[in-house]
């Protein structure tokens, strides 16, 4: 039901829906409510969305504020901004003094497009992961960006939204059942664990049915809240398959790769090859021309696959 | 004695500056200076002005205070002790391993913390956030917050500054404790603030001067005039002394932010205190 609809739309509609039954719910924007889709909440509930300004830092300790008033405020911004531009606020006003605060980042890694490497978070997630405290989702689709929000509400602390903006491949059906702590088999394999998120599952779905046409069956698993990564989905696909490909739209350091890294190098070593941004700033173009510029098609999940099938009992 | 009378204020300040060289001085080092500043002005938001109950530190619709020169909670956790927050024992444990009460604010270990703080600019904002909160909430609530004159160099405050009188949270009373010395040296040699009330004002915010910092009496009236605001913030200026009242602090000048105090020192500042 959420397939040719906006992202950013499904994460709006879900706001108004719970700021409509939940008064403690408020909207914050810094100047970019138009491109995140909240502006139109501002006639809705005039004491309850708000916008600080082009002033990122101001939002979010005013947030956490407003938190300690009893409040449950969403703040947003592009991901650059809403998060290491404001990491002391976040680390500090947010996470330290635990206070409920939802941040939305939109536009995450090479979805920024033509807005260039200044807006091309690629360490977002690196950023934020080493901050205690913090957990951090990127929906998939629609349906779990719309089925995450009651959880993320329930959940008492802060939370960091990696919201692709525009419309996304539908991934989860209608009877998709959410938890926000627990990782999503999409399809079993034994071969090969695919673990990937946000823009990347849809690429790593096709790199399976490739994969399948060569024989290979690959598990992939949609990671879509890579703190706290979900250790027992990790450990147990890749006890099962021996081997792992990471996929994500982040730097290949501190982001999915280093939280699988993290968590096989303790409970199940095993090989890993990671399919994302090589450790360097993104510039202008479309998702399609920096998807192969950077090796982040389907055909780079594959051949990742198997190169990491390939060292599987070498070591 | 009246106990919201200036006697009684001025008496109150003489031992809540007893009690945190105490602590600090026992503990052996701490930001004396910057503590001894603001004495004053949390006397008077404590013992006169804020509707609190220390029975009921979450109290519903209470007045709330950020302390956001965060660095100065000794003198802070001084007036909660003596409020009856929590013991007053509990003041030696200042800054000791596993202490409720460590050298910066934090919401979350101290009963009647409204907000932690400590990276400086942030506290600001965060009591820009309850101010606006308290609009929302139509509670009838003072918000009060002390900033530096330091901390008034970070871009955050101004941008916080700039939201308050957007908003028109005329429910916001700070205060700048201008002592007019910070970490490096005075404030005007390292990057001065100079003209601080009339900033204020070009941001849409009441400013009042206080010429003495110390007076209990300017303090209140200051207050009392802010109160009167129908739309904008109003930011106090109190002129203070860094270290005031203790003789070694005050001769320091901005060594005084973070000082060792020997037991030689912490004795003779609670005879200059008697």
């Amino acid at each position: 039901m959420y397939e040719n609809m906006e992202m950013r739309q499904v994460f709006a509609g879900e706001l108004e829906r719970i700021m409509q039954e939940d008064e403690r719910v408020v909207c914050i924007d810094a100047d970019l409510a138009r491109a995140n889709g909240t502006l139109g909440l501002r006639s809705k509930f005039p004491d309850r969305a708000f916008d600080v300004g082009v002033a990122e830092q101001n939002m979010a300790s005013v947030a956490a504020g407003l938190a300690a008033y009893g409040f449950i405020p969403f703040i947003g911004s592009f991901t650059p901004f809403a998060t290491r531009r404001i990491c002391d606020q976040v680390a500090i006003s947010i996470a330290y003094a635990k206070r409920n605060v939802k941040i939305v980042g939109s536009d995450p890694g090479i979805s920024a497009e033509l807005n260039g490497g200044t807006h091309m978070s690629m360490e977002d997630i690196g950023v934020l992961r080493s901050i205690p405290g913090m957990v951090i989702f990127e929906p998939v689709d629609g349906m779990q960006m719309a089925k995450a929000m009651p959880e993320l509400i329930k959940y008492d602390g802060p939370v960091y939204i990696r919201l692709f903006r525009k419309p996304a491949p539908a991934v989860f059906g209608e009877d998709y059942e959410f938890d926000l702590f627990k990782a999503d088999v999409i399809k079993e394999g034994g071969d090969v664990s695919i673990f990937a998120s946000g823009i990347m599952v849809a690429h790593a779905a096709r790199a399976c049915e490739i994969l399948k046409g060569k024989g290979i069956q690959a598990e992939l698993i949609n990671i879509h809240t890579i703190k706290p990564i979900d250790r027992e989905a990790v450990v147990n696909s890749v006890r099962k398959t021996g081997a792992a490909v990471t996929c994500e739209n982040h730097n290949i350091i501190g982001g999915l790769k280093s939280a699988v890294c993290e968590v096989l190098s303790e409970d199940c070593p095993a090989p890993v090859k990671a399919v994302g941004v090589n450790d360097h700033f993104g510039e202008v173009a479309k998702t399609d021309y920096l998807l192969k510029k950077y090796k982040m098609t389907a055909e780079d999940i594959v051949e990742a696959a198997f190169e990491v099938i390939k060292k599987k009992g070498e070591g | 004695m009246n106990n919201s009378g200036s006697a009684f204020l001025i008496e109150k300040s003489r031992q809540i500056r007893k009690l945190t060289m105490d602590s600090i001085g026992k503990l052996g080092v701490g930001h004396v200076g910057g503590c001894l500043s603001v004495v004053e002005a949390l006397v008077v938001l404590y013992y006169k002005e804020m509707n609190i109950d220390p029975e009921n530190p979450g109290m519903e619709g209470r007045d709330r205070f950020v302390l956001s020169k965060g660095h100065a909670g000794p003198a802070l956790y001084s007036v909660l002790a003596d409020k009856g927050y929590f013991d007053v024992c509990l003041l030696d444990t200042l800054n000791r391993p596993e202490t409720s009460l460590p050298s910066h604010c934090d919401m979350l270990k101290t009963r009647g913390i409204d907000m932690t703080a400590g990276s400086l600019g942030q506290g600001f904002s965060c009591a820009v956030g309850m101010a606006k909160g308290s609009k929302i909430k139509k509670d009838n609530a003072t918000i009060y917050t002390i900033v530096g004159d330091g901390e008034s160099q970070e871009g955050q405050i101004w941008e916080a500054a700039m939201f308050a009188s957007q908003q028109r949270l005329n429910n916001l009373i700070g205060f700048t404790d201008y002592n007019k010395l910070q970490i490096d040296g005075s404030v005007e040699e390292v990057n001065g603030l100079d003209p601080l009330d009339l900033k204020w004002r070009a941001f849409g915010w009441n400013a009042i001067v206080v010429k003495d910092g110390h007076d209990v009496e300017e303090i209140s009236a200051a207050i009392s005039e802010a109160k009167k605001s129908d739309e904008k913030p109003t930011m106090i200026i109190l002129n203070t002394i860094k270290g005031k009242g203790v003789k070694f602090a005050e001769n320091a000048g901005a060594a005084s932010h973070n000082m060792p105090v020997t037991e030689e020192q912490r004795l003779q500042a609670l005879k200059e205190l008697e």
